[in-house]
């Protein structure tokens, strides 16, 4: 067989079967991955909130977003309310730096875990682990929540000091926004108390 | 046209030679260790020993087995430099072993992998620096403070740099924080934390003295470096004052060290008067930089490595007046 | 040349990574862990053996003018086909190598091999060069992710040998990544050279 010539049928006919057999392809695929997927996401956020809990016996309610905070409210297995689970955000060293940590109805940490982050392997990295012993059965509204550098209580990660006050500055915004209602972040005041309407009252 | 090819530096001439010069470099250092001991403890001295030590040896090893060089490179001081200088860049009270691995580094990779003396890109013991502080940020950031005895060394009491403590009144914005900063009269003297051998300022200056006096260098690189930082620092000083004085600056960290012994090196800096001046102001502006805006406290070393990088391209720009050179019409 | 001679040409003497120097992308940035290194090799290497074999059958049916698109939508494809799939089958290695996957599509080594083999050979010597530079690039991120690994941790696909404390952490950052490379390229040499 010879090779098709370049005309401007030619191409054209061969350019879009190529597309076409190749949208098909990717979205049989995406149709048998995309539920797997979704499953995988899922069971990782329950997980990670089951964890900063520190209890597997809780309901999750549906996620409400003000701002950049995605919330949880969490009840026991009996429907009392237990506090509430945050994913929060803050620039790191790196890059933004992802944190799901979770809050007892008095605002006392119960947990965290951090989601995402760019931070530098062996130093920034550590925050995973670090903090664990440290802030737990802290509250950002009672205790000083900063690096010791700082005047804080907390001990900052060896030689990451930006890590550190970016781990403790997203915690704090979380429990400022999401706990006690503040704005944090001034010029979204009201979108932000247009999306707490009809949400359940914040904790103080 | 231009046919005329610059020579690899150093350029040796009669009655002057590589080796002379290392020696008088290494005497010139003295002063600064004698200091480092005082101030540090035994620590200065067993630190500097290893360091000289394992890059004397290395040097040898890969002359040795390595590129099978049958003229022995050790005896010509060079080693023995990098060696004290790398020390000189390191708080007394660290690992040994950490301070082999930068002697490896700084003789194995940054100066024999490109052939040995004179065909090194970058200064070794700076580089071995700026590997040991990317790869031990904490050993090498842990910093004893001085006048702990003579019989300190690993297990020496820590505490903040001077510049560390400017950092941190420009990260927090609050000038009174400066007042924590050592008297001058310490910073003269010594009497404050930082690698071993860059706290004492009077000491070092005695040594610049001496190798000027030995037309070892001559004063173009340090001094345009010494006068651009103050100058620089001096405007920041005055427009904001949440940045040190520039007489702290200038006494403060490695920067008098680096001026005077490190941005000098032969074979790494410009050949000519005007590219030393080029060289030396473009150091002092991007130490400031960093110092001020970088993550790290101390920029230095950092200012001197990327000048380094640019030195074949000054050395282009800024060739050396040739001998008998009648100037064009 | 025989399939044989194929796939050893490409683990040695065009080794894309060591004699080539293509791909060096994710080369350098995903060989922190040998076994980051090792995954990617092996993501890149099943691409390539696809995106090979499928060139190499319908190079007859596209037109000159229009191959270099053409090609290009066959490899991004079948790169976001695997991406999906990892995501939904291997979350871990998605965790770790999640960033480089859609880049293996401006890998150069892919592009490079349709160009240069597979739109010139039949489809099964194509899947031969694709396994053999495949493997020859999988060999070469692992030695790099492992001498990474060792020298800036202290581990070696994962088993401590002498701690994270004695690591030297530049071999993690990207300046490490630069110095293992070159040195493995010597070593690469010195061995090949001999033989």
């Amino acid at each position: 067989m010879k090779k098709l010539k370049s005309s401007l049928t030619n191409m054209l006919v061969v350019l879009t079967v190529i597309t076409i057999v190749a949208a098909g392809v990717l979205a049989s695929v995406n149709a048998v991955t995309a539920p797997q997927i979704e499953k995988i996401n899922a069971d990782n956020l329950a997980a990670g909130i089951k964890a900063v809990m520190g209890s597997d016996d809780i309901q999750v309610s549906e996620p409400w977003e003000v701002d950049n905070f995605t919330a949880y409210d969490i009840n026991d297995k009996d429907g009392n309310l237990m506090g509430k689970a945050v994913v929060t955000t803050e620039n790191g060293f790196g890059g933004p730096l992802k944190v799901l940590v979770g809050f007892n109805t008095d605002g006392d940490i119960l947990g965290y875990t951090v989601l995402e982050h760019q931070e530098t392997p062996g130093l920034g990295a550590k925050a995973g682990e670090w903090f664990q012993d440290k802030i737990i059965g802290m509250n950002p509204g009672k205790n000083k929540f900063t690096v010791s550098k700082d005047g804080g209580e907390v001990d900052a990660i060896t030689a990451s000091t930006i890590t550190s006050r970016a781990f403790l500055r997203a915690i704090q915004n979380a429990y400022d926004k999401i706990i006690i209602g503040l704005d944090v972040s001034s010029g979204a005041s009201q979108q932000a108390s247009a999306a707490s309407m009809g949400k359940p009252a914040a904790i103080e | 046209m231009n046919k005329l090819v610059v020579s690899l530096s150093p350029h040796v001439h009669s009655g002057d030679s590589v080796q002379k010069n290392m020696y008088w470099v290494c005497i010139a250092l003295l002063p600064a260790l004698i200091c480092s001991f005082i101030s540090f403890g035994v620590g200065a001295i067993i630190t500097t020993a290893i360091s000289v030590a394992s890059c004397v040896f290395f040097e040898w090893a890969i002359n040795k087995f390595m590129l099978k060089n049958p003229k022995c490179t050790v005896s010509d001081g060079s080693a023995i430099l990098t060696g004290i200088l790398l020390a000189f860049n390191m708080p007394s009270n660290i690992q040994p072993w950490i301070i082999i691995v930068g002697a490896l580094f700084a003789i194995g990779v940054v100066k024999m992998t490109f052939g040995g003396l004179g065909c090194n890109l970058f200064n070794p013991a700076l580089a071995g620096r700026a590997f040991l502080l990317i790869s031990f940020p904490v050993d090498m950031t842990t910093w004893p403070t001085p006048g702990q005895g003579f019989s300190t060394y690993l297990d020496a009491e820590t505490g903040a740099t001077p510049l560390a403590i400017m950092k941190a009144a420009f990260k927090s914005g609050d000038p009174q924080m400066l007042n924590q900063l050592p008297t001058f009269q310490d910073m003269l003297l010594g009497n404050t934390g930082g690698c071993l051998g860059e706290v004492c300022a009077a000491a070092l200056i005695l040594g610049f003295i001496i190798l000027l006096a030995k037309k070892v260098i001559t004063w173009h690189i340090p001094v345009s470096i010494l006068v651009t930082v103050a100058v620089f620092s001096g405007l920041l000083n005055l427009a904001n004052p949440v940045y040190a004085n520039p007489l702290a600056e200038l006494m403060s960290g490695g920067l008098l060290l680096g001026a005077i012994f490190m941005a000098t090196d032969y074979v790494t800096s410009p050949m000519s008067k005007n590219g030393q001046i080029i060289y030396g102001v473009a150091i002092g502006v991007l130490t400031v930089i960093i110092r001020a805006y970088g993550a790290y406290p101390e920029g230095m070393s950092f200012a001197i490595l990327i000048m380094n990088a640019f030195v074949p391209l000054i050395n282009n720009k800024f060739k050396p007046k040739r001998f008998g050179e009648v100037p064009a019409k | 040349m025989n399939n044989f001679k194929v796939l050893i040409n490409g683990i040695v003497k065009e080794n894309p990574t060591f004699v080539l120097l293509l791909g060096m992308c994710p080369t350098l940035g995903t060989t922190s862990s040998a076994i980051n290194g090792m995954s990617m090799g092996l993501a890149t290497m099943c691409v390539l053996i696809l995106s090979n074999l499928i060139i190499a059958s319908i190079k007859k049916l596209i037109p000159d003018a229009v191959r270099i698109p053409s090609y290009i939508v066959v490899i991004a494809s079948l790169v976001t086909v695997l991406q999906m799939v990892i995501k939904a089958y291997a979350p871990d290695i998605d965790k770790s190598l999640g960033l480089f996957i859609p880049l293996i599509v401006v890998n150069c080594i892919i592009l490079g091999r349709a160009e240069s083999f597979a739109a010139k050979n039949g489809p099964i010597a194509s899947i031969f060069d694709g396994i053999g530079i495949g493997i020859g690039f999988t060999i070469a991120l692992t030695c790099l992710g492992a001498v990474r690994e060792l020298l800036g941790t202290g581990a070696i696909f994962g088993f401590t040998l002498w701690g994270e404390n004695y690591g030297m952490l530049m071999f993690v950052l990207a300046p490490g990544a630069f110095l293992a490379l070159g040195y493995l390229i010597v070593v690469f040499n010195k061995i090949t050279k001999k033989a």
